[in-house]
């Protein structure tokens, strides 16, 4: 049972042992020092790839880079990258939200009826707002307080309410007219830039700042990173959870004012898959799907990377089923950066060990 | 510092917990067991798997109550209902899986969920992260701790088993102004790792905290604690100074009596 450990006496276990980083061989040093540069290289991924789709579109076609085609990127990307930002959140804390979709085209024809009732344009904007705040309260309650294991199948059972519930609503048919503020929101621009990609903007600075800055998105981190943890540490985990389902409907009935105001229509269809292109607008940012990892500033890089490579194969006139494949494969090229990034950082983790 | 502490307080231990019991159903986990422990004083508590270990440490660190029996912290009697409480009472556990967050750089692990954050008058929730005073906190307890880390902003998700083991125990120094729990600090760890938290665990000791801490790794507890107390079944079956000389008592009270008997005639 004595080995050596225990025969050392207690005042010499005080002093430091030797520092065994001096004896380290200089290889060890330099396959550190790259595995580190891959692991950076990796973290800027999502930014590369869009700088590297840019310059490629520029040079194949003499279109893109004008500022009129800019404004159509833009325009067509404003509402997928408002979703993203409200996926960001719900993913980070290790959920999903199906019904995104959904929501946008209930808020879009409950705000499309409101004016028809002679909604003022405050009125209108403030309940498709809370449309989606609802839709996400509804979520986010009955996956915390319902004791759900995982918010996927009350987000599935929301998608096919909030579709259903929209086409009621709206008898299957477009409700045409949207009040003016609504239409220059999804459908004007300041110069070349289109108020919905300045109302982006706005609101990706504003949760970018939430996130990083304040306690309430520290929270979030640290109820994605280990929700056990959180709750040992009296983080109310419940309330976090909920709230970024409310917030993601929120940003949802965001979205619908930009397409009702892009559509001048409420539209029982609008937002069809959407949940799934703000899915893969987060996980092309490079958000972990398991939660705790990911920034607004990727997730609306990686909205724009599916509007570069929708507005480039359309420029490029590429039949339009092939689109759907390229943005499959940039998901799997994402989500293979994301696995190899793990693997690296379990390298870089042995290394320092035995670096230290 | 450690001796003008305990004189400050006229020698009554830090921690005390008086005829404690516990039932689990049918279950003894705890049957009236007593402890005390020191400030300055590190005492490990040893004995095999169900001998009532962790629901001891539980119990003081709140996520558990004793169905009878008291603690007392300082001599005055403690009300320990919740985690919450008894961090108030200036407990901190380390559990085995260390609680941390991954994704976050040890600054956040050591102020999560206590983060320090203004202006005073929003609620807490929005209010705004004061980073760089938790960074220089951070900094400071390490330094204090003599502990060394490649990278202080890098995810603790990066760093090595015996890394992270040292940030949990050092989150739970920064913030317990009297009982250190530790759980099995040592048990997934190399012998270099193994190390430098024996040694964090002997600054604490010297910076005046009670240490409690269980563990398998006798040869560890040799080196590291003050006394050892040994539980079998729920009760306090005895008490050694650990030393070389008394680890064969100490394996045979882990044991039991009739092992106890063989290795160590009276």
């Amino acid at each position: 049972m004595t080995n050596l450990a225990s025969v050392v006496p207690t005042d010499a276990s005080i002093a430091t042992p030797p520092e065994p980083r001096d004896l380290s061989d200089e290889r060890q040093q330099r396959r550190f020092r790259l595995l580190r540069l891959a692991l950076g290289v990796i973290r800027l991924g999502p930014i590369l790839m869009l700088a590297g789709l840019v310059v490629a579109m520029a040079l194949l076609s003499p279109v893109f880079l004008t500022t009129g085609n800019a404004n159509n990127v833009l325009a067509q990307t404003a509402a997928i990258a408002v979703l993203a930002i409200g996926q960001l959140m719900v993913i980070l804390t290790r959920g999903i939200d199906l019904s995104v979709g959904s929501t946008l085209a209930l808020a879009s024809v409950v705000g499309a009826i409101v004016y028809s009732h002679g909604g003022s344009g405050f009125v209108v904007i403030v309940v498709m707002l809370a449309t989606g705040a609802a839709v996400g309260l509804v979520n986010g309650g009955v996956y915390v307080w319902g004791r759900l294991p995982h918010p996927f199948i009350i987000t599935l059972a929301t998608l096919s309410i909030a579709r259903g519930l929209a086409l009621q609503l709206s008898g299957g048919q477009p409700k045409r007219g949207v009040p003016s503020i609504v239409k220059t929101i999804g459908n004007s621009s300041f110069h070349w830039v289109p108020y919905s990609a300045i109302l982006v903007a706005g609101i990706g600075l504003l949760f970018a700042g939430m996130l990083a800055r304040m306690v309430w998105g520290r929270w979030m981190y640290a109820t994605g990173g280990n929700p056990e943890a959180a709750r040992r540490t009296g983080i109310p985990v419940r309330s976090v959870l909920i709230s970024v389902y409310v917030l993601c409907g929120l940003l949802a009935g965001v979205a619908a004012i930009i397409t009702s105001g892009r559509l001048n229509a409420g539209s029982p269809t609008a937002g069809n898959l959407a949940e799934l292109d703000s899915i893969a607008a987060v996980i092309i940012g490079g958000a972990s799907f398991l939660g705790g990892r990911g920034n607004v500033a990727n997730a609306l890089v990686g909205a724009l990377m599916i509007g570069v490579i929708r507005n480039g194969m359309n420029l490029l006139n590429v039949g339009a089923f092939l689109q759907p494949i390229v943005i499959g494969v940039v998901i799997v090229l994402a989500v293979e950066s994301d696995v190899l990034r793990g693997r690296l950082e379990e390298r870089f983790r042995v290394m320092q060990a035995a670096l230290s | 510092m450690n001796e003008s502490r305990a004189n400050d307080l006229n020698g009554a231990p830090a921690l005390s917990v008086r005829g404690a019991t516990k039932r689990f159903g049918a279950v003894l986990a705890l049957d009236s067991l007593d402890l005390d422990v020191r400030h300055g004083e590190v005492v490990a508590i040893l004995g095999d798997n169900g001998a009532g270990k962790s629901t001891l440490i539980k119990c003081i660190s709140g996520v558990h109550r004793f169905d009878v029996g008291e603690i007392l912290i300082d001599g005055q009697p403690a009300t320990i209902n919740s985690p919450a409480a008894a961090r108030g009472y200036g407990i901190e556990t380390v559990y085995q899986d260390l609680a941390l967050f991954d994704n976050l750089g040890p600054s956040a692990n050591f102020f999560a969920g206590r983060e320090d954050a203004g202006p005073r008058w929003l609620p807490r929730p929005v209010r705004v992260l004061r980073r760089r005073s938790m960074l220089d906190s951070t900094v400071d307890v390490l330094e204090r701790l003599q502990v060394s880390l490649p990278d202080r902003s890098a995810a603790v998700g990066l760093m090595s088993g015996g890394q992270r083991q040292v940030i949990a125990v050092a989150r739970a120094a920064a913030f317990a102004s009297k009982v250190v729990i530790l759980d099995e600090p040592t048990a997934a760890l190399g012998l270099r790792e193994s190390r430098r938290v024996l040694d964090l665990i002997l600054r604490l000791r010297a910076e005046g905290h009670a240490v409690i801490v269980i563990s398998h790794a006798l040869d560890h507890v040799t080196e590291v604690a003050d006394r050892a107390v040994v539980m079998r079944r729920g009760r306090k079956v005895g008490e050694e100074i650990p030393s070389p000389d008394s680890q064969q008592r100490i394996v045979a009270l882990i044991v039991g009596t009739s092992a106890g008997a063989a290795a160590s005639p009276p």
